[in-house]
């Protein structure tokens, strides 16, 4: 019973934050409801017992990435609104509709599912999360060292990338910083 | 009750409103938000599978993608500071018409 109301309450709003997020010409609200839907994908993580999973999804996209994205936030101009050109909004709409279409129609498609077998079946006396560093560090190592040298090299990148120039100023007045140079220098 | 397939369903809803998102988006910081809409959809869809197939193979590759995602974002913000720094807007248009 209360997974049901729980799944019905968590897919109806994030089906509507994320249709703000899409929708909404403000920067902050796109990343406001964008960060909340992620807080309630993760309930969804959590009904279904990937519990390991959904607390990685709080700390990862709530706590990193959208921190992440604030901070950039500030480089751009976050309060005044988009403007954007639409060009064949009709079209957009209506490819939009025939891809969620096709995709409904696959995932609503019966499976075989009498020749699916666990791979790496869950173990139900030991918790989600022993399962999963269990089969994280034996089964799926290589790619666990793969990814965490991707994300070394993301890191460095990324400070390469934003870390040029930082001295200068983007969005102050540059005229205002020269005069506060010269009375810097006057003193 | 809740079966495979309700989530599955809500999972491609939820990519189709990211995939609108890409289409329709002109501003890039907006594109980027579409993308993660469309990666947390896929990442749902892995976590039901997982759960009703009651094989850890669909977590595991949810892992991964959150991974990616995070790299995405690093390097990506970084692009898009050096992209305004050096145009003064994100919009893709004006990108596409300064192209020399």
């Amino acid at each position: 019973m209360y997974e049901i109301v729980a799944f019905y309450l968590f897919s109806a709003l994030t089906i509507g934050l994320f249709l703000v997020t899409v929708m909404s010409k403000n920067v902050l609200y796109a990343m406001t409801s964008l960060a909340a839907g992620m807080v309630l994908i993760s309930g969804f993580f959590f009904i279904l017992g990937a519990d390991f999973l959904g607390v990685v999804q709080l700390i990862v996209y709530v706590g990193a990435i959208m921190a992440l994205y604030s901070f950039a936030m500030m480089f751009f101009d976050a309060t005044k609104d988009i403007k954007e050109k639409n060009t064949g909004n009709a079209l957009v709409f209506v490819l939009g509709g025939l891809s969620a279409l096709v995709l409904v129609l696959m995932f609503a498609a019966p499976i075989h599912s009498d020749a699916i077998e666990a791979l790496y079946p869950m173990h139900p006396n030991a918790g989600n999360a022993q399962d999963v560093g269990i089969v994280l560090f034996t089964k799926y190592l290589i790619p666990f060292e793969v990814a965490a040298v991707m994300l070394l090299v993301a890191m460095i990148a990324g400070i390469i990338l934003a870390g040029k120039k930082m001295d200068e100023s983007l969005t102050e007045d540059v005229a205002a910083d020269e005069e506060l140079m010269i009375v810097k220098d006057k003193k | 009750m809740i079966g495979l397939t309700h989530y599955l369903i809500v999972s491609a809803i939820i990519f189709s409103i990211g995939l609108v998102g890409v289409l329709r988006r002109r501003n890039l910081l907006m594109l980027f938000f579409a993308t993660e809409v469309m990666l947390n959809a896929v990442n749902i869809a892995f976590a039901a599978i997982s759960h009703y197939y009651n094989d850890l193979t669909g977590q595991m590759f949810a892992f991964f993608v959150i991974a990616i995602a995070a790299s995405e974002v690093a390097v990506g913000l970084g692009i898009l500071i050096v992209l305004y720094k050096k145009y003064g807007s994100l919009d893709l248009d004006d990108l596409a018409n300064m192209r020399g």
